[in-house]
């Protein structure tokens, strides 16, 4: 059994204690949002946050992560309202939208640690999460959009 | 906006509370949900392709896969200026399987499914009258409950509007009356001019969904009592299983189910991680015998010899012996181009319930009537017991769309062999079985001998094509006339330059590694072999390469204006700073024309692509920003085929196996792009894959700029 938090929901789950939480959150709790892509962290597709900080969910053991803040793409925002998502949606960057979540994610990380990031930064910060369908000039668009809304907010 | 799957109500509410309510909230149809309580209240259903429902909601019906591309957007644009609805009441959903009113009418119309970009080509037409006559019963009903002269009302914005009168009444309202009243045999479509969302920027419909994570795709779905399927497949490509420890894999915990199958062998568990965890544990001995063991290298010296031969002509022109002797000036070259994996994002997948009388299949279903065909055969049922629920694909780039409806046969096989669990199979490919499952864009090798007269003028071309067939021995084997595969040879065959002397051949190989389309098909090689050749003319003319090839376009205008607009924008006749090089490349592809200009620097000996400017001509661009959008992603996509794409093979086994040896590319990596639009009058095409073909040659291009040497390999090495 292994307690997790996950979008401010303590979950009791039975499961093998290597089980990677990709996998605890797709098939044990049900939430779909994060996505297999490769499982060996090469694509970034499964990105989920452990207090605030980006993290490869197919290599992550759930047992490393209980009693950390875990949030997923289904716990940014009930009505996909974080300015994150807006940006997302209003600059039309999903394509195929398989790799969104893991995108939007890492891209909340870096607006956390840096609310007004630079060309460099996002790359550095981005550069980890593959889209097949390249997104990336959207990307970087919504990023900075996405900034100067949470500036506004602020 | 909702992105809906053509789940019954049924379906929908079982699927809803296993989930645990929110997660499948994207699949709330509240219209449809209340036509079906309340049949009383009937929706207006004027065609196959929309409904109109009380709570003044239109479902625009999608017959094509959306995997990125934006059917779900560009087909309802098509559908909501004709009936003239206001934009926030389309819904989408997916079409069920039914050839006879969802085939492609590219293909004849006998079959469903999406590919060769001609989602909004074949449905132009189709959804312009079927949001037309939508509209025209409407009005109908409108003056029939007004008793007034329907020439004298009009439509806007989901209302029917009585001017004269000063009332109007919404689409919602006349829902149930227009149901009842016959479909007018022809009505007038508009002309451009009235166009509201045609060429007008509309928002995706699938933004929200896709950025909230609850967008479904086939690994997504979730069924009561759901187990999940992974294969062993064999290392080599046509061996089989022999044997295999069955009993102590099914000892471990989750597991349900470890059995052969024609694909391989099998493992069935609880959930992915048990699956994968036994799949592991798993011992095959496998019987190579008919396999095909050969590696790479040896498929390409092989062919290497074949290219000086003839081969099957593919095109003939002139005396192309007679040109390349009577040359001032000639040029051979050999290209070379690896297998290529489509390495969409999803690994393959799907779902499949299979009881007595009916089988379900959940996928992203590129060929719905081919999938149906092959799960009814596998299952022993008819076509129409065969239920495909079309979900969204994390990509495909032609993957999807298998002649031998692969990953579907599995899900079915898997099904078939563990009907005594009385279970859903998810069948599930890890990235592994995904990279390594074959189905590549084709190994070939071209060989170009090219002469220029004393003015610099192409004499001569002799193109030869060496490599396997993509439609040799699937069901459209009927495409290979006079021993020409046309998709290898599109691009080549059909060169748009005027050189009087012309012969492209081709010889069709046999290797036992499965092959397929790859976003672009034929043009993912032939685009860059002519487009490097020609270039590479030009310089030993000592001309622009983009007045050397317009001069030999004149009889192809759509060329012209796409290679001009690139050239204009990109400021080709301007210098460039130090350390930039540039490289010129225009093609045409499933009808649409597309001219892309690649700017470069290098670093640590590798090209570095900087900025690439695209014009593209597609006729009416419908959704001007989804054009966009497609030739971003085209030049992305065939950036990671022209700097990293490469399968090899080793004694029969393929090398690589993930992203980190299959690397595509990065945002880091990734150039500033900017699409100009060629304004057009002309019936839309498809732009899905006309962006890839111009990119690899343009850089090739610019690297040939920068260092003098020419590139006649993929991927680009300095």
């Amino acid at each position: 059994m292994v307690s997790l938090l996950i979008n401010g929901k303590q979950q009791e789950v039975d499961i093998a204690a290597d089980t990677p939480l990709l996998w605890v959150l797709r098939d044990h709790v049900g939430l779909t949002g994060t996505k297999y892509g490769c499982g060996i962290a090469a694509c970034g597709a499964c990105t989920v946050l452990v207090d605030g900080q980006p993290v490869r969910s197919c290599i992550t053991p759930a047992s490393s992560v209980s009693g950390k803040k875990i949030t997923t793409i289904e716990g940014l925002s009930p009505e996909h309202k974080h300015p994150v998502q807006q940006a997302w949606i209003a600059e039309d960057v999903p394509q195929c939208g398989y790799c969104q979540s893991g995108q939007i994610l890492s891209a909340v990380a870096l607006l956390s640690a840096k609310p007004k990031p630079s060309d460099q930064d996002i790359d550095n910060a981005m550069s980890g999460v593959l889209c097949r369908c390249g997104t990336y000039v959207r990307i970087r668009r919504a990023i900075k959009k996405a900034a100067a809304l949470m500036a506004k907010e602020v | 906006m909702n992105t809906s799957l053509n789940l019954n109500r049924r379906e929908f509410l079982k699927v809803s509370a296993l989930a645990g309510g929110g997660l499948l909230i994207g699949l709330y149809l509240p219209g449809r949900l209340e036509a079906a309580a309340n049949p009383a209240t009937a929706e207006f259903t004027p065609n196959a392709f929309l409904r109109v429902a009380p709570d003044n909601t239109v479902t625009v019906i999608v017959k094509h896969l959306e995997m990125g591309q934006g059917v779900y957007t560009g087909l309802p644009t098509i559908v909501a200026d004709e009936l003239d609805a206001d934009w926030s009441q389309i819904r989408v959903e997916s079409a069920p399987a039914d050839a006879a009113r969802y085939g492609n009418l590219a293909w004849g119309g006998t079959s469903q499914g999406t590919g060769g970009s001609t989602s909004v080509n074949n449905s132009w037409e189709q959804l312009r009258r079927a949001g037309a006559t939508a509209r025209a019963m409407l009005i109908n009903a409108a003056a029939q409950n007004w008793k007034v002269n329907a020439s004298t009302l009009r439509a806007e914005n989901g209302f029917v509007i009585d001017a004269k009168n000063n009332r109007r009444t919404s689409y919602g309202e006349l829902a149930s009356l227009a149901a009842t009243l016959p479909p007018p045999a022809d009505v007038p479509l508009k002309s451009p001019k009235q166009w509201k969302y045609i060429g007008k920027h509309v928002p995706r419909t699938d933004s929200a969904d896709k950025s909230s994570g609850k967008a479904v795709y086939a690994s997504d779905v979730r069924l009561p009592g759901m187990l999940t399927a992974l294969v062993a497949r064999p290392p080599l490509f046509g061996a089989r299983a022999r044997s295999f420890n069955a009993t102590a894999v099914k000892m471990m915990p989750g597991v349900k189910a470890v059995i052969a199958i024609p694909q391989g062998v099998a493992v069935v568990a609880t959930d992915f991680w048990s699956a994968k965890q036994a799949r592991d544990a798993l011992q095959v001995e496998w019987d190579d015998s008919a396999a095909e063991k050969r590696s790479s290298d040896e498929l390409l010296a092989q062919y290497r010899e074949l290219a000086r031969k003839p081969g099957a002509v593919a095109h003939r022109a002139g005396d192309v012996a007679y040109g390349l002797k009577d040359a001032a000036k000639k040029i051979e070259a050999t290209f070379e181009f690896p297998y290529l994996a489509h390495a969409a994002m999803e690994p393959l997948s799907c779902v499949v319930r299979l009881g007595d009388n009916a089988c379900e299949v959940w996928a992203g279903s590129q060929q719905q009537t081919l999938d149906q065909a092959t799960a009814a055969r596998i299952a022993g049922l008819k076509p129409e017991q065969v239920t495909i629920h079309t979900l969204l694909a994390g990509g495909s780039f032609g993957r999807h769309a298998n002649p031998t409806a692969d990953y579907v046969s599995e899900g079915v096989e898997v099904a078939k062999a563990t009907r005594a669990l009385n279970a859903p199979i998810r069948l599930l490919w890890t990235r592994e079985d995904d990279m390594r499952g074959g189905y590549y864009r084709p190994l070939y090798v071209h060989t170009i001998s090219a002469g220029l007269d004393k003015r610099g003028r192409p004499l001569a071309w002799q193109h030869r094509i060496v490599g396997q067939s993509i439609l040799a021995g699937t069901m459209f084997g009927s495409g290979i006339k006079d021993g020409i595969d046309f998709t290898s040879v599109e691009g080549a065959a059909n060169l748009p330059y005027t050189i009087p002397n012309m012969l492209v051949d081709l010889h069709t190989t046999q290797a036992g590694v499965p092959v397929l389309w790859w976003r672009s098909v034929g043009s993912t090689h032939t685009a860059f072999s002519t487009e490097v050749m020609i270039n590479e003319l030009a310089v030993a003319a000592r001309q622009d390469p983009v007045a050397f090839r317009r001069a030999l376009l004149k009889d192809h205008p759509r060329h012209r204006a796409v290679l001009d607009l690139a050239a204009r924008k990109s400021g080709w006749d301007k210098p460039l700073p130090k350390g930039r090089w540039r490289g010129v490349a225009v093609h045409e592809s499933f009808n649409s024309y597309v001219a892309e200009v690649a700017e470069i620097s290098i670093a640590d000996g590798k090209p570095k692509v900087e900025r690439v400017v695209c014009a593209v001509d597609c006729g009416v661009a419908v959704n001007p920003d989804m054009v966009r959008a497609q030739m971003e992603s085209g030049i992305i996509f065939g950036l990671s085929a022209a700097l990293y794409g490469e399968i090899t093979i080793k004694d029969g086994q393929v090398v690589q196996s993930n992203y980190h040896d299959y690397p595509i590319l990065r945002i880091n990596e990734t150039p500033d792009i900017e699409v100009h639009i060629v304004p057009s009058k002309a019936t839309p095409t498809g732009v899905g894959e006309p962006g890839v073909p111009p990119i690899a040659p343009a850089v090739a291009n610019a690297v040939f700029a920068a260092t003098g040497k020419p590139v006649r390999r993929l991927p680009i090495r300095i």
